[in-house]
């Protein structure tokens, strides 16, 4: 069973993994965009993130940038993380990097991808979960509103009502055989502008 | 130990290998260039994945 078995071991020791990661993330902060295999993207993916929340601490926040120094191995790429990738992704909710899967490599045939900063401006679709979040909040306050205005919701039912009793009228006029009548209780509903053309005809 | 009766002909070992193949492989078109690509994977022939382009013409190039 691998129940809580979190991560991969990328078939190297903690030490040799831990320096590879670092390598990798100091990397794809500098260059934006780079290629290795699929695993060691997802890997790095989660460690990309991690460091891009960290910039979005401010560039005031000592510790944060600590924290970020601890992985990232260029003092230089610490400082375009706090200065330029976390202003960037200040409106951005998670989700900085994209993985793009890539053509298998020739010779050892392993799966490559490419992971990459995301550029795009953030998009209604980004923002889902929290706009899922104002959702339930509006409907709990149109669910508490409903309660008080509950004479609106009838207004549909009396309309229903005089149509019908319209309907009757004219098929009583119908059956008296008084056509006159019946026109009239038909024209009723309608709007003025369709008399105009019969009284010329009279 | 059980050991066979005879020795397998060469028919009877060539009908058994006829299910040996080699997978054909799964293939997509490219909505971008209308080239064959492997599906969920970002088209070799001009470098675009879901509409986006991910690897600029010139240096796929040079690979």
């Amino acid at each position: 069973m691998r129940h809580r078995h979190k991560g991969r071991k990328l078939n190297r020791t903690t030490s040799h993994r831990k320096a590879l990661l670092r390598n990798m993330v100091t990397a794809l902060l500098d260059l934006e965009q780079i290629e290795t295999t699929d695993a060691k993207a997802k890997e790095l993916r989660s460690i990309t993130e991690r460091m891009i929340t960290l910039g979005k601490r401010g560039e005031d926040d000592l510790s944060a940038r600590r924290q970020a120094l601890r992985v990232i191995r260029s003092k230089k790429i610490v400082a375009k993380l706090f200065n330029e990738l976390g202003p960037r992704y200040a409106d951005r909710p998670g989700g900085y990097t994209r993985i793009v899967k890539v053509e298998n490599r020739r010779g050892d045939g392993a799966h490559l991808s490419i992971i990459a900063m995301v550029k795009e401006p953030v998009t209604f679709k980004d923002m889902k979960h929290k706009r899922a979040m104002l959702e339930e909040e509006a409907k709990l306050r149109e669910a508490s509103e409903r309660k008080v205005e509950e004479e609106p919701v009838e207004t549909p039912e009396d309309v229903e009502a005089v149509e019908v009793e319209e309907a009757a009228a004219e098929e009583a006029a119908v059956e008296e055989a008084t056509a006159d009548k019946g026109e009239a209780v038909a024209d009723e509903p309608e709007a003025p502008a369709d008399e105009k053309p019969e009284k010329k005809e009279d | 130990m059980a050991v066979p009766k005879r020795k397998s002909s060469k028919t009877r070992g060539r009908k058994r290998r006829t299910h040996e193949k080699a997978a054909r492989p799964s293939l997509s078109v490219c909505p971008s260039c209308g080239e064959a690509k492997l599906p969920h994977r970002m088209c070799p022939h001009c470098g675009t994945y879901n509409g986006r382009e991910i690897v600029a013409e010139e240096k796929k190039e040079n690979e």
